[in-house]
């Protein structure tokens, strides 16, 4: 077992084809899965009705909650149906158009901190004050990919998201299918120009479109832990509503699911049916996922815990000393906590409110959220000049 | 040398057509999945559009509302306005600060980076609010 060292197992772990594998199939998949229960349970319990609770393997039961296997199962077993006029081509693409880019965006956001394996048994102190030096070869960096322009890569491939259900309409020659991916690409297009210039404000305070350094804004200096009142959710709350509003609206759900609307009005994947239907639906769901975590990652600290340093937790000058292994596994969890709180939120807004008109939908995107946040940015400028000129 | 760089910059993409290329491919397997499994019946009724059962009239492929287009039009453009803030965000520290008076001085504070954005946006708003007087947002 000589090749059997940290040094391999972690060329492997730092590989993005890996870290995407653990990534997908570690959080986002299941987290997605779980929420399709969930968003029967919740809405169940608001009504006041039991909601799935019956699935079970044996005696495992779990309140219902492997409902997400049946329906797994059911779909892929499910007839592939395709119509016979559809545009065969388009009509296969357009569910790999829907679901491809959330998964593809995922590689900028930054799921945990970076991750020291010869050091995971030990105190990470920042400073070595006595003894050796931190081994901090072979690091793994809990995220796929890191690049300048990170935020604006999210944009540029979830934008693509958008042709899955404009060529769903058009490939299924079924005229509700057509008025429903163009209703559908009429709304993402109103609310994405919003969405890009919501998160601009962050863009000026922390000076950098990086997932990952935005995470560390207000975690510069060692010996100062994380502090949530540091995070960008209170200078820039203003932002945040309005990227929380014009996100929503890229996903399609409500109080702005006119492009599907199930059953009353009729969306784009209505010739669908089986598994290609459920690309779709999963899209949708990762889609809130995805929201989340850039909310998450940009708003809320990422994964930073309160008051928990590298080398522990910090409060009032005073250190508890926590290992690596300790302080990784906390914050990949509060990452991944924070994410399902902010899903959780979403499912609350879609069974609180009512479904917007379609006339009421154009004018909050174009008439309200893509001037506020035109004020916003230029408010933020104005903000960052006084504090500039006042701190020297 | 040329060569080099450019090997070296398409590098720094690798972790990007990784998840580009994991990502097709996991969609690809659901649409072989699809393909491949579940039972297959066909019959000419079930072949038709579905409209709940009557018969389609006209072709899908008919006229559209034009709001659809123009929605798409003004998309491009606001858009594109917006991907013009993206540097100007990024550089601001940089556009707001005024060099030193002398060697040794500290450097000021100067509203060249706000009052350029400043003109931008009101030119900006000048054509939303065009745009909106001509009643081509919203959906009256």
């Amino acid at each position: 077992m000589d090749w059997l060292n940290w040094h391999n197992v972690s060329l492997v772990l730092d590989n993005p084809a890996t870290k995407w594998v653990l990534l997908a199939f570690g959080l986002v998949m299941p987290l997605a899965s779980i929420l399709t229960w969930m968003e029967r349970r919740q809405s169940a319990m608001m009504q006041d009705r039991l909601g799935p609770n019956r699935a079970n393997i044996g005696p495992i039961k779990l309140k219902g909650i492997l409902h997400f296997i049946a329906d797994a199962v059911k779909m892929i077993f499910k007839e592939d149906f395709i119509p016979g006029s559809v545009h065969r081509g388009l009509f296969a693409l357009a569910p790999v158009l829907a679901l491809a880019p959330v998964l593809i965006a995922f590689a900028i956001i930054p799921f945990g901190p970076t991750v020291y394996p010869h050091e995971l048994g030990n105190v990470l102190h920042s400073v070595p004050l006595a003894g050796e030096a931190p081994n901090l070869t072979d690091s793994i960096r809990l995220q796929i990919f890191q690049v300048d322009f990170g935020l604006i890569f999210y944009f540029a491939v979830l934008t693509l998201a958008n042709y899955g259900g404009t060529i769903a309409g058009w490939a299924s020659y079924n005229k509700w299918a057509l008025l429903g991916g163009l209703r559908s690409s009429s709304q993402m297009m109103s609310y994405e120009v919003s969405m890009g210039l919501a998160l601009m404000g962050t863009f000026l305070v922390a000076g950098s479109l990086e997932p990952g350094y935005i995470t560390a804004h207000g975690w510069n200096s060692h010996y100062s832990p994380a502090n949530p009142l540091n995070w960008l959710w209170l200078p820039q709350l203003p932002g945040l509503l309005l990227f929380f509003v014009a996100a929503v609206a890229e996903t399609k759900r409500a109080p702005f699911d006119i492009p599907e609307g199930e059953p009353e009005i009729i969306g784009y994947f209505v010739e669908y049916s089986g598994i290609r239907w459920g690309m779709f639906f999963l899209a949708e769901f990762i889609e809130i996922v995805f929201i989340s975590s850039v909310i998450t990652v940009v708003f809320f600290g990422g994964y930073q815990v309160p008051f928990l340093d590298e080398d522990g937790f910090r409060f009032a000058g005073t250190l508890a000393a926590l290992p690596h292994w300790a302080v990784v596994a906390m914050q990949i969890g509060a990452f991944g906590a924070k994410v399902f709180l902010l899903c959780w939120f979403q499912l609350l807004v879609r069974w609180t409110l009512p479904r917007f008109r379609a006339d009421q939908l154009m004018s909050l995107g174009w008439k309200l959220l893509l001037p506020a946040s035109l004020a916003w940015i230029m408010i933020t400028a104005l903000g960052k000049l006084i504090l500039m000129s006042a701190g020297g | 040398m040329l060569y080099t760089r450019l090997a070296l910059q398409l590098q720094a993409f690798t972790p990007a057509g990784l998840a580009i290329a994991l990502a097709l491919g996991f969609c690809g397997l659901f649409t072989l999945l699809a393909v491949a499994v579940g039972p297959k019946s066909v019959n000419p009724e079930k072949l038709k559009p579905f409209e709940c059962g009557s018969e389609p009239i006209g072709s899908p492929r008919g006229r559209y509302s034009v709001k659809f287009y123009q929605v798409a039009i003004l998309f491009l453009v606001f858009d594109i306005e917006a991907a013009f803030m993206y540097p100007w965000a990024l550089l601001f520290t940089k556009l707001s600060t005024t060099p030193a008076a002398g060697p040794g001085l500290p450097t000021g504070v100067g509203i060249f980076g706000f009052v350029e954005m400043l003109l931008f946006v009101i030119v900006l708003v000048v054509a939303l609010t065009y745009v909106w007087r001509k009643k081509a947002i919203g959906w009256e």
